[in-house]
């Protein structure tokens, strides 16, 4: 029920910042994040950012599904 | 809309050159053929990036006589206007009607105006009807057969999305332009190269998707996308994703959908790409045995899906 | 575009398949659900049923926030646009959705002031240029978009406006997931859990299902990658046994969820008894906004004119939405229902799962 997209914030003012996403700018109303700064992403939603991006997390599971590439198929 | 034409207009007005549904009419007059056509716009708002309902006018019937394979020659412009309209707004209107014809090497050859009262139109409607001659077959929905490809001749959706952010205050700012273009040196230019294509048509309201479906209705074939290959770029993708869009389905006003023989495709893409127009092309998918009247796409992450036609307007949503 | 094109790679998905096949015992029929419309689209969207073995099934349950909205709810919506001196504000989702008798849509027609906006924030703009006028948001959504309406009614207040009213539309999914567990109509094996909605609540509040019910549940990610391993990741709990609340989506999803948004989203909004379409009143399960701030609910300010709510009889929404029946079971789908004149919402909203249905029939090679 969910829209939410990764954008990344390029300009930042106290709670109001621009989001980015391939070109396209949207303000984005960061009042429920702490700690966010420029070049970070975070997901929007409803012109709102609802959560910062972990971006340790999201290049951990890329890894795991890289790994995954190698395994070998298990015969059955 | 599409019930509409069925269940009302070709009903009534029952005649082989209409049931054709063609962008143009081909009629025969003593062994030469014409093409003609008409539309009407009613773009809203009047200006958006990239051009203006004046420009789309022109443009809009001067491809729908080019992608029959018949070259466009004269057009005609038909007015309403809301009392009050800004005469300057009429004049830019007009002036970009001049520059696209010229450029298209077309002539508005007659027109008319009405004015209506203020509320009735917004500000302007267009109406142009397109003469044009063809020498050799038309191009037709008849000549298309399994094992032929589909080619675009750049990225989808970039009217679609010029005309929104321009319309709506979705507060999206980006640098996208409509791709509204004329398009009928380009396909000349193709059509010489090559006689290998058997269709072509113009993907406008409804986008791209909608345009397939139309030509595989009630076909003895289908058509199977590829969606890695459809060229789409960033800011029409981020808008989409922002808003849940699907530019599938986004208007295009400078793109031609050609169906080309297999042998000839990468010729003619060869071409395609050589012009400016054309710059993006891409081979983005084929016609089938398999899916009779259907299209239908594999998707980015290897499954297969069917595309549909359009139902009502795609609008900004939360899920 | 970053953090999105990586979580649709082919290579993934179809490695991610092929392990899916793998792991998966032929014989056995697995049933998982997903509770988020837009999982549904997404599953749709990118053919993902054509990718995986035909004993999974794919069940859609109440996540569509329009679909599960009542028709009296809707009938509430429609009367708010024929209240004179209004622009009515809303998200696109609602607007060819049927009440009783109308649609937004329809009353749009009519002449009603009706404008679709991406944000809350940009009703409160609306509000600010249109003093004489009443305006009006129709609030629908789960936690996800809650917290974004309450924002919009906190900043009404801190900016002194009078003519902004919301109709609280919303719901939590908690309640509706243990009716769901209760209900015996269906058998559920495990459960895909709304990524956005958990962004905000944390993962905490499902611990129920797989301690009280030994149901399985995966926190999922809305792409094509993120679908296909929290499949995986169900399987495998299926497999050993061990039902449990996991995360797929730890890019976005913490333990936590959002204090700050939760704790805005009780400030200005508290749980009420509410009506879902297909599983009745449920309670606890809605939100209505509290006295503190009921200078911004519009049934405590405006009196509303609500024709008497009429539900198709044939019509299998509720059905529908609670995964006991599929859309081809409906005598009304594709034949009376369409996307073009639709009957109910399940086949209208963007989520919804005729909609889904209808716009991306499974194909098999």
């Amino acid at each position: 029920m969910c829209l939410g997209i990764p954008v990344k914030i390029i300009e930042k003012k106290g709670t109001r910042g621009i989001g980015e996403i391939g070109g396209v700018k949207r303000e984005v109303d960061l009042r429920f994040i702490e700690d966010v700064q420029e070049s970070d992403y975070v997901i929007l939603h409803a012109g709102f950012a609802i959560q910062k991006l972990d971006e340790k997390a999201a290049h951990e599971t890329l890894s795991l599904l890289s790994e995954m590439l190698n395994d070998t198929p298990k015969t059955r | 809309m599409h019930n509409l034409i069925k269940d009302l207009f070709l009903k009534s007005f029952n005649n082989p050159l209409l049931s054709t549904l063609d962008d143009s009419a081909i009629i025969d007059i003593d062994g030469q053929k014409i093409a003609f056509t008409t539309d009407t716009y009613v773009v809203k708002p009047l200006f958006f990036p990239g051009g203006d309902i004046g420009k789309l006018a022109v443009c809009g019937t001067v491809n729908d006589i080019a992608v029959m394979g018949a070259r466009p020659l004269w057009i005609s412009c038909a007015l309403v206007i809301e009392e009050g309209l800004d005469y300057e707004i009429l004049e830019k209107v007009i002036a970009s009607m001049k520059r696209t014809a010229t450029a298209a090497g077309i002539q508005i050859v007659t027109g008319d105006t009405k004015v209506v009262e203020s509320g009735n139109c917004d500000g302007l409607f267009i109406n142009t009807s397109g003469v044009g001659v063809i020498e050799a077959e038309p191009l037709r929905c008849e000549n298309i057969a399994v094992g032929d490809k589909i080619i675009i001749n750049g990225g989808l959706g970039e009217h679609g999305i010029a005309v929104l952010s321009a319309r709506s205050d979705l507060g999206l700012k980006s640098a996208i332009k409509s791709d509204c273009a004329t398009l009928n040196f380009f396909i000349e230019e193709i059509l010489d190269c090559s006689e290998g294509i058997k269709f072509m048509r113009d993907p406008t309201r409804g986008g791209l998707a909608t345009t397939l479906n139309e030509i595989v209705e009630e076909k003895p074939f289908g058509i199977m996308l590829e969606q890695q290959k459809i060229p789409i770029k960033n800011t029409v993708k981020g808008t989409c994703e922002l808003l849940g869009f699907d530019p599938l389905y986004l208007s295009n006003e400078g793109k031609v959908v050609t169906v080309a023989a297999s042998e000839d495709a990468a010729r003619i893409l060869e071409s395609m790409r050589k012009h400016i127009l054309g710059k993006d092309s891409e081979i983005i998918g084929e016609v089938t045995s398999r899916h009779t009247g259907k299209v239908y796409i594999k998707t980015l992450s290897g499954g297969t899906r069917i595309i549909d036609m359009l139902e009502g307007e795609q609008l900004p949503r939360i899920c | 575009m970053k953090y999105i094109d990586e979580f649709r790679d082919k290579k993934f998905c179809e490695k991610l398949a092929m392990k899916i096949r793998n792991i998966l015992d032929e014989e056995r029929e697995i049933t998982l659900m997903e509770v988020c419309g837009t999982h549904t689209m997404a599953i749709a969207r990118y053919g993902l049923k054509t990718l995986l073995p035909r004993n999974i099934k794919f069940l859609s349950g109440p996540g569509c926030p329009v679909c599960v909205t009542s028709n009296a709810d809707i009938d509430k919506a429609i009367a708010c646009c024929r209240t004179e001196n209004t622009i009515i504000t809303t998200f696109g989702d609602m607007i060819r959705v049927p009440g009783s008798s109308s649609s937004l849509l329809a009353e749009k027609v009519n002449g009603s002031d009706i404008r679709v906006v991406y944000s809350p924030t940009d009703a409160l703009e609306i509000a600010k240029a249109n003093p004489d006028k009443k305006i009006i948001f129709l609030g629908i959504g789960f936690e996800t978009t809650v917290p974004t309406i309450a924002a919009s009614i906190k900043d009404a207040k801190d900016n002194g406006l009078r003519n902004y009213y919301v109709l609280s539309m919303h719901k939590v999914m908690p309640p509706a997931l243990k009716t769901l567990v209760d209900s015996e109509e269906i058998t559920i094996d495990g459960f895909f859990l709304p990524g956005h909605v958990s962004t905000i609540t944390g993962t905490g509040i499902y611990e129920f299902i797989p301690e009280n019910y030994g149901i399985g549940c995966v926190v999922t990610g809305f792409e094509p990658v993120d679908i296909l391993q929290a499949t995986l990741m169900l399987l495998k709990q299926i497999k050993n046994g061990n039902p449990t609340v996991e995360n797929q989506y730890t890019r976005t999803v913490r333990k936590e969820g959002n204090p700050a948004a939760k704790q805005l989203l009780a400030e200005i909004f508290e749980p009420s008894d509410a009506e879902w379409r297909g599983l009745g009143i449920i309670q606890r399960s809605g939100l209505e906004i509290r006295n503190r701030y009921e200078i911004f609910d519009v049934e405590k300010n405006i009196v509303l004119q609500i024709e008497e709510t009429r539900e198709h009889p044939d019509c299998i929404c509720g059905k529908i939405l609670k995964g006991v029946s599929e859309p081809p079971d409906c005598p009304l789908y594709e034949t009376v229902c369409t996307p073009e004149n639709p009957v109910g919402p399940c086949m209208v909203s963007s989520e919804g799962t005729c909609s889904a249905y209808h716009r991306y029939t499974e194909y098999r090679i």
